[in-house]
């Protein structure tokens, strides 16, 4: 039987006392043939009890001194995943958005080799959770912009529920976007010439806790990510 | 009395550029205000200071570059002063808030591995 893979689960925790037990609960569910899971939970200075939590429960952890945001966040459980040597990392919020039970359907093509990196995608299936209109429309004009770039086309790319192999891990523990990271990524990866593969899966609405885009930042949101996108595009370009 | 008054205002100009010094010179020694950037505020108060000694040099300036109004020499020089050195500002910031999160990953892993290491060997 061939060696184990070893996965690391990356769960970016802001403000989700309530959460942790339950997605830990969920996780010490999954099982699968010959891999080795391990939930690394990133605590990014919660002002709530979210550090109590997870020491209580004596998971494995990183605290971040100060807050970092969500970029940060996941970029330091890249740097884990290389340090600790993981062939996969797999990001999941930590706001039961992204149900371990679809955990499955990012793992396998990674462990299969079919991609560097697969992202869960809500729009592949009308099922689940699929957000509101005037968002989906921002998205697929991110997604139409990406595409217009970098040649790739990706359907959700605000998906936070993604999957990547080393060879993606380690571009990713080099560069990744700071705020509002996710739609970036997909054209630094892209540019990076990763192989990507959207999934459909199934994802719930927030459990509990307050979302970090909400409406009124919407338009924010969407000129900055709009603007990142340009700069790194250009960047990239020049180097 | 037009002589009196105005040299009246330029007393307080002195008094106020020496002022000017006194904190800048505070801050450095205090070790407040690096180095680097105490010297674009030395060379402020040195243009200040030659403006207050010499009243008429701005006058002078302004009739070579054709200002009618002195004065608005003085505002489109700071503008622009101030204007580059906000500039300045946000990169420095960005670039220390760079600085800040390499930091914080550095010490989060760190920490991990002390505490690792901690539970692995008996005290």
């Amino acid at each position: 039987m061939a060696k184990p893979s070893k996965i690391l689960l990356v769960i970016p925790c802001y403000n989700e006392a309530a959460n942790i037990l339950p997605l830990h609960t969920e996780i010490t569910k999954l099982n699968f043939d010959n891999c080795e899971i391990q939930a690394l939970f990133v605590n990014d200075a919660s002002a709530d009890d979210t550090l109590a939590r997870i020491k209580e429960l004596g998971l494995t952890h990183l605290e971040n001194a100060v807050n970092l945001g969500i970029g940060g966040t996941v970029q330091l459980g890249f740097l884990y995943a290389l340090e600790n040597g993981f062939d996969f990392v797999v990001q999941m919020d930590g706001d039961g958005q992204h149900p371990p039970s679809q955990l499955h359907k990012i793992l396998w093509p990674l462990i299969a080799g079919e991609a560097d990196v697969v992202i869960g995608s809500r729009f592949m299936s009308s099922e689940g959770f699929r957000s509101t209109v005037l968002r989906r429309a921002g998205i697929t004009l991110i997604s139409h912009l990406n595409k217009a770039l970098s040649g790739v086309r990706v359907y959700d790319s605000t998906s936070g529920f993604r999957g990547y192999n080393r060879v993606a891990i380690t571009q990713l523990a080099e560069y990744y976007p700071d705020e509002y990271p996710e739609p970036e990524a997909v054209l630094y990866l892209a540019h990076k010439k990763m192989k990507m593969l959207e999934v459909p899966v199934l994802m719930n609405e927030r459990v509990a806790g307050i979302s970090s885009i909400r409406s009124f930042g919407s338009i924010y949101y969407m000129g900055k990510v709009l603007l990142n996108i340009l700069f790194l595009h250009f960047r990239m370009k020049h180097d | 009395m037009t002589e009196a008054l105005s040299s009246r205002i330029q007393i307080v100009a002195i008094v106020a550029v020496a002022f000017f010094f006194f904190i800048i010179s505070r801050l450095i020694i205090q070790g407040k205000l690096r180095t680097e950037y105490s010297f674009i505020w030395i060379v402020m108060g040195l243009v200040m200071l030659f403006f207050t000694v010499y009243r008429n040099a701005l006058d002078l300036l302004a009739g070579y570059f054709g200002v009618y109004y002195a004065p608005s020499l003085i505002f489109i020089f700071f503008f622009f002063g101030v204007f580059f050195f906000l500039i300045h500002l946000s990169v420095v910031s960005s670039k220390h808030q760079e600085q800040i999160k390499k930091l914080t990953q550095e010490n989060a892993l760190l920490k991990e591995r002390l505490n690792k290491e901690g539970k692995s060997s008996p005290q």
